[in-house]
């Protein structure tokens, strides 16, 4: 078997003493989509942003491709991973400046200006995105949806081997969802593109990953590691959600699907 | 920046190049002695000996060269800090080196140092006195972590506080002759009688600009946020370092040489990312010519309006920087 992309291995995240993730250890294989679930306030985020280093790990490590995250230069790192966070601010910058700023970690030392090439490929990853009519238009005159769009494009015109997603569909309508997942995946299936998101849908989660990582609020650690059908059932969701739902397969897919069951919440609470 | 993006760029500082020129030439020619182009030109590059030639090389030229030096490094200061603190309404101002450079001038007329050092006590003790502020708002930003712009912003605008009650206690304390100086030189005036210090201004404030430029793509970057500027390969801490210094030593150096010059600091960047866009590559560039350009007038205006009185310049530059940016605003419906 290959060696994995990324390993984690008995990694620490949290905050100088609060710690949020205990010693927490899995893979991930090239072109994978991992999404990684869990109640609010399980660490999904924390863990997201120690991955880069974003925030310092408290204990163990995160290789990439047999290398030391820590010890990845700043500049090889930009080259290699890139990060849709959840909000992206709301500035006064164009959509297409915002976008060309993914290309900065190409930059040769003393490059100023973009080239054709970086424009070229700027503008393919906007049409990809579906936002090539605003490319003009300044990040705070736009819906946050089109700007969640626009920090995809961004990160995918950074050509990254490993793209991380906060909730990179969160402020999405259906359609919009199921572009960019798809548009994800036709990365990872053409390219090789690695994915490593947060998700709150389950229901996304269980029809575009190939893994899913199942976060524990309460002890703080992975409940579960594994392929959809694994991980999402009625028994691990009641545990960690403490919410009582109806698994029934996608008829399309064959997947795993949640329906919420009406004052189940109440059944199951302490 | 595409192709139509280049030409735009070239445009903008071609026409505040022209713009420059045009204000400079005006200064050069206005005066007790009014001057024509043709005798400017022929003071300049031919007969350098003359009366004329001596009133434009020894008189106007310094100062237009100080307005020029000092207008472009508040400006370039300004927008520097702007973009650091993501927020709008930073200027070179807030983070307390004007009010330091005050007290270190305030402390040497009362002093009456000037008689020690002759005219070069004046600027030395305000870059004395901001050397003083800029250490202490980054020693104590320092202590409290990595440098956070909203602690940076209270330390600044505190010792702002603290030194223009100090400023006010001495002027309360002072003779009539050393208040009227005071007062003078806290309200700018480029009249600079050391050649040195005029060169010492222009050369720091191009070179400002060049570490601007060089640092302009991850000022770009930086106004994403940390995090995002981090995943692009930026090193924020050392960035937010360098040009934190950067604008801190701008400022020191412009109030030194001309006392306090307000708004054009603010004014100008806001002016400029209306004009050229937030993008800072062009910004920078923008900032200073348009600066330079602004100064340059507002000081023909202060030379001009009494003469053979003059105004100071940073009363100019007040009244006509916000009556023209409030008109700007309510026009133009940007958010900023």
């Amino acid at each position: 078997m290959t060696p994995p992309f990324l390993d984690i291995a008995r990694l620490s995240c949290g905050y100088g003493s609060q710690v949020v993730l205990k010693e927490i250890s899995f893979s991930v294989q090239k072109g994978d989509i991992v999404t990684i679930i869990g109640p609010n306030g399980c660490g999904k985020t924390t863990l997201l942003k120690t991955l880069p280093g974003l925030i310092p790990a408290l204990g163990g490590r995160v290789n990439m491709q047999g290398q030391d995250m820590k010890k990845m230069p700043r500049d090889l790192r930009a080259r290699t991973i890139a990060m849709v966070m959840q909000t992206l601010e709301s500035i006064h910058m164009t959509v297409e400046e915002y976008v060309l700023l993914g290309r900065l970690p190409h930059f040769s030392s003393w490059q100023f200006l973009e080239n054709e090439a970086d424009r070229d490929l700027a503008r393919s990853f906007m049409a990809f995105t579906h936002i090539d009519h605003l490319r003009r238009s300044p990040l705070n005159c736009i819906s946050s949806g089109e700007r969640q769009l626009a920090g995809i494009a961004k990160a995918l015109v950074q050509e990254p081997a490993l793209l991380l997603m906060d909730e990179p569909t969160s402020h999405l309508d259906i359609s919009h969802q199921a572009q960019i997942l798809n548009r994800v995946k036709t990365m990872k299936d053409r390219h090789g593109l690695t994915v490593v998101m947060v998700q709150h849908d389950l229901n996304l989660a269980s029809e575009y990953s190939d893994q899913v990582l199942l976060l524990d609020k309460n002890t703080h650690t992975v409940f579960n590691y594994g392929t959809p059908e694994t991980v999402i059932t009625r028994d691990n969701i009641r545990a960690v959600y403490h919410t009582d739902v109806v698994v029934a397969p996608n008829p399309h897919s064959g997947r795993p699907g949640i329906f919420i069951k009406t004052d189940s919440q109440e059944s199951i609470s302490p | 920046m595409n192709d139509t993006g280049a030409k735009r760029w070239i445009l903008i500082i071609g026409s505040l190049s022209v713009l420059l020129t045009a204000c400079a030439l005006t200064a050069l020619r206005l005066g007790s002695t009014p001057l024509s182009s043709a005798q400017i030109f022929d003071a300049l590059f031919h007969d350098q000996d003359s009366i004329t030639a001596s009133i434009i090389l020894g008189i106007r030229l310094p100062r237009v060269i100080l307005a020029i030096a000092v207008g472009g490094a508040l400006s370039v200061a300004g927008t520097l800090l702007q973009g650091l603190f993501r927020n709008p309404l930073v200027e070179p101002y807030t983070l307390g080196i004007s009010g330091g450079a005050s007290l270190g001038v305030c402390i040497a007329i009362l002093m009456n140092l000037p008689a020690l050092l002759g005219v070069t006590a004046y600027p030395l003790a305000g870059f004395a006195g901001a050397g003083i502020v800029i250490v202490l708002v980054y020693g104590l930003g320092l202590r409290t972590g990595r440098l956070q712009p909203n602690t940076m912003l209270l330390i600044g605008v505190m010792i702002s506080f603290v030194s223009s009650s100090l400023v006010m206690l001495l002027m309360a304390v002072s003779e009539q002759d050393d208040l009227s100086n005071i007062v003078f030189w806290i309200m700018g005036s480029l009249d600079e009688p050391s050649p040195v210090l005029i060169r010492l201004v222009l050369a720091g404030s191009i070179a400002g600009l060049v570490i601007a430029l060089y640092h302009s793509l991850a000022l770009n970057a930086m106004v994403l946020g940390d995090d995002e500027a981090a995943l692009l390969g930026i090193h924020t801490a050392r960035t937010r370092k360098i040009l934190f210094i950067t604008a801190s030593l701008l400022t020191g150096l412009s109030v030194s040489a001309g006392g306090i010059i307000m708004f054009v600091g603010l004014i100008v960047p806001h002016f400029m990312r209306m004009v050229a866009g937030s993008d800072h590559r062009i910004l920078i560039i923008s900032s200073f010519l348009g600066g330079a350009c602004f100064l340059t007038f507002c000081d023909i205006v202060a030379r001009m309006v009494i003469a053979p009185l003059e105004l100071p310049v940073g009363v100019i530059t007040g009244i006509i920087g916000g009556v023209v940016f409030i008109y700007v605003l309510g026009k133009k419906k940007v958010a900023l």
